[in-house]
């Protein structure tokens, strides 16, 4: 079924910088993915929805390998995810992850929370790292905060934040786990914006996320998961117009109905 | 529909004045608390009087008098005076005190000159430095080598070992009782292992029983001809004490740090040392300031303990002192002298933890 919708929406080997194959994850005695196949373009958008508990953050964890698996490939851009710890650096440096939590690091000044990574793991200079990260926050709006401690923003700017310290070490793709539903209604389409804005400028995202409004401006493929598997995938119109399976419809007019 | 307008703020009425109103809430607040605190002022009638007369009223504050001048009712402060340098310095020999004072005294400078560093990049390094290098040139001081002539540590007493030994003991056991506190976290099993056997026994075993041990069975493991320095034997016993007290206490402000720092710093794709080092260790740490001080305030009480196996401690020269023959019986004095100096120390090293507390707190969380 899903291969045959991957041939119907055009999808090559070619051009893959993510491929996932029969990934097979269980906590303890509980199946969570369930034989999971999928495949993300370079400069992909990729939205994933679901029901609670349907795996969505498992399957994104999986990529960057904050959940180790126990059947199937990942491979991310050429690398193929091992046990080993060069391999899960080097795939974890040109991936970054946005929380649904923010997870910013609260006793480092915004700043610092951005030029971590560049300065740790990419090697850059403080004063390399310290533009760019200025740049990037002036790019999602809070550049005058930069000085500031987390704890010191709304939300809607923590996250933003987190969206610019993930953009800072230039990643390939960027993985997205809900980042606005820990947010006050009047901060999401701040986040959103942005979020909008860098799927225009054609860096590989995979979001998970419920915000439709989203899904239908940007993406290029929604995927809807339910107990652990992908049980629809289709192109933003025929998804929301022409749901196929009976789930999908039920989770839709849950979700717009709310 | 209605429309209200907008009302005007007042001052809150005033029923009672500041003070009626503070005795009623913490003295009076019930029955049962205003019969505690009758019962305390009595108590306090009891004791108060026999206290102050001894200390101040009946006291001798002639500072020159001797033993028999001084009378007996009341307290003789001239054998604090008599004996000042033995409760400072020890047998320290009289024409090296200097050695002493400056080590004490670069502690003060290092302090103020520290202060005076604004940027915090540099006071870190400032901090760091200072705590490799003193050490070094402390021990110089104290013992002797490049030209200074060596002072056995047998002659070391009174404040200034109970200060040094207190200082070591803090100093040696932070970076060990990290190392614990990771271990206990590790994953890997043997480390995992080790660190729990480790902080587990000694937790169970009381800081006597610790000193005896290193003070009698840590020689049996030398041969008889070396003869292994008394108060490093103590050291290295106060240090593995202290080592896992200061790993369970850091353990405790591992747990409190969110899953999510974790995560984070992994998929920002840090080395393990480098998620330890700059994203785990200073959160658990700023959370652990208030027990790694408490733990720090029991080490320097409990380095009294020094006197059972022989080490002169300021407690012990009280013993010394008053059983010289020209101040027999003035134990009290002593005591209550130098209860009062730890008392102090104590407090300052107290306040000084509640003004990290607050000054972390406000900085960053
Ligand atoms: N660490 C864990 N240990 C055991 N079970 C887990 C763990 N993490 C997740 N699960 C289970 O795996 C399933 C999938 O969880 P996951 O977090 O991926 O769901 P989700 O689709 O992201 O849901 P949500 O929308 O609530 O975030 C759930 O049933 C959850 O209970
Ligand atoms: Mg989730």
């Amino acid at each position: 079924m899903s291969e045959l919708i991957n041939k119907e929406i055009g999808e090559k080997d070619c051009c893959n910088i993510i491929e996932i194959k029969g990934l097979n994850k269980w906590y303890g005695d509980f199946h969570a993915l369930k034989n999971i196949d999928l495949n993300v373009k370079e400069g992909e958008i990729i939205v994933i929805c679901g029901p609670s508990g349907s795996g969505k953050s498992t399957l994104i964890r999986c990529v960057n390998f904050l959940e180790k698996f126990q059947e199937g490939s990942i491979t991310v851009d050429g690398t193929e995810l091992t046990d080993d710890v060069k391999k899960i650096r080097q795939i974890r440096s040109e991936v970054s992850m946005v929380f649904q939590h923010f997870n910013l690091f609260p006793h480092l000044s915004i700043i610092n929370n951005l030029t971590l990574a560049p300065i740790w793991v990419h090697n850059e200079t403080r004063q390399e790292a310290r533009e760019k990260a200025l740049k990037l926050l002036d790019r999602v709006g809070i550049k005058d905060q930069a000085e500031k401690y987390p704890n010191q923003l709304s939300g809607g700017q923590q996250q933003r934040v987190a969206i610019a310290r993930a953009l800072c070490t230039s990643p390939k793709i960027m993985l997205f786990d809900e980042p606005t539903s820990a947010l006050d209604p009047e901060m999401i389409s701040e986040v959103l914006d942005v979020m909008i804005e860098l799927a225009k400028e054609g860096i590989t995202m995979v979001c998970v996320t419920h915000e439709m409004g989203f899904a239908k401006k940007v993406a290029d493929r929604v995927i809807f998961m339910d107990v652990g598997q992908v049980i629809e995938q289709n192109t933003p119109d025929k998804f929301f117009d022409n749901p196929e399976s009976e789930r999908l419809q039920t989770f839709l007019d849950q979700i717009l109905t709310q | 529909m209605a429309i209200y307008p907008l009302k005007e703020t007042r001052t809150p009425p005033k029923s009672q004045t500041k003070a009626i109103a503070w005795l009623k809430d913490n003295l009076f607040s019930s029955i049962s608390n205003a019969a505690l605190t009758f019962v305390a002022l009595y108590v306090i009638y009891l004791l108060l009087p026999p206290i102050l007369n001894w200390t101040i009223f009946d006291a001798n504050f002639d500072l020159t008098a001797d033993n028999q001048s001084c009378g007996r009712e009341g307290a003789c402060w001239s054998f604090i005076n008599a004996n000042l340098k033995m409760f400072i310095y020890g047998f320290y020999p009289e024409e090296e005190l200097w050695r002493v004072n400056t080590m004490f005294g670069l502690i003060a400078v290092l302090v103020i000159f520290g202060s005076l560093i604004k940027k915090s990049q540099y006071r870190a390094h400032y901090i760091i430095g200072s705590f490799l290098i003193y050490p070094v040139v402390a021990f110089v001081l104290l013992y002797g080598g490049l030209g200074l002539e060596i002072v056995e540590t047998d002659k070391w007493g009174g404040l200034t070992l109970t200060v040094v030994v207190a200082a070591i003991g803090i100093i040696a056991s932070f970076p060990l009782g990290i190392l614990f506190a990771l271990g206990r976290q590790s994953e890997m099993r043997v480390v995992k292992f080790i660190s729990v056997i480790y902080i587990e026994f000694v937790r169970g075993v009381p800081l006597i029983t610790i000193l005896f041990m290193a003070s009698v069975v840590l020689p049996l493991f030398f041969s008889a001809g070396m003869d292994f320095d008394k108060l490093l034997r103590a050291l290295i016993g106060i240090t593995l004490f202290q080592t896992a007290y200061i790993a369970e206490v850091i353990r405790g402000g591992l747990q409190a740090i969110p899953k999510g720092q974790y995560e984070a710093a992994d998929a920002a794709g840090l080395s393990f040392m480098q998620k330890t080092i700059l994203i785990i260790l200073p959160q658990a740490l700023k959370i652990s300031i208030p027990n790694i001080v408490g733990s720090f305030i029991a080490l320097f009480k409990d380095t009294t303990l020094l006197l059972i196996i022989g080490l002169f401690d300021m407690l012990a020269i009280v013993g010394a002192a008053s059983s010289n023959s020209s101040w027999l019986g003035r134990e009290t004095e002593g005591y209550v002298f130098v209860a009062m100096v730890i008392w102090v120390i104590l407090y300052l090293m107290s306040r000084y933890s509640k003004r990290l507390e607050v000054r972390f707190s406000t900085e960053h969380r």
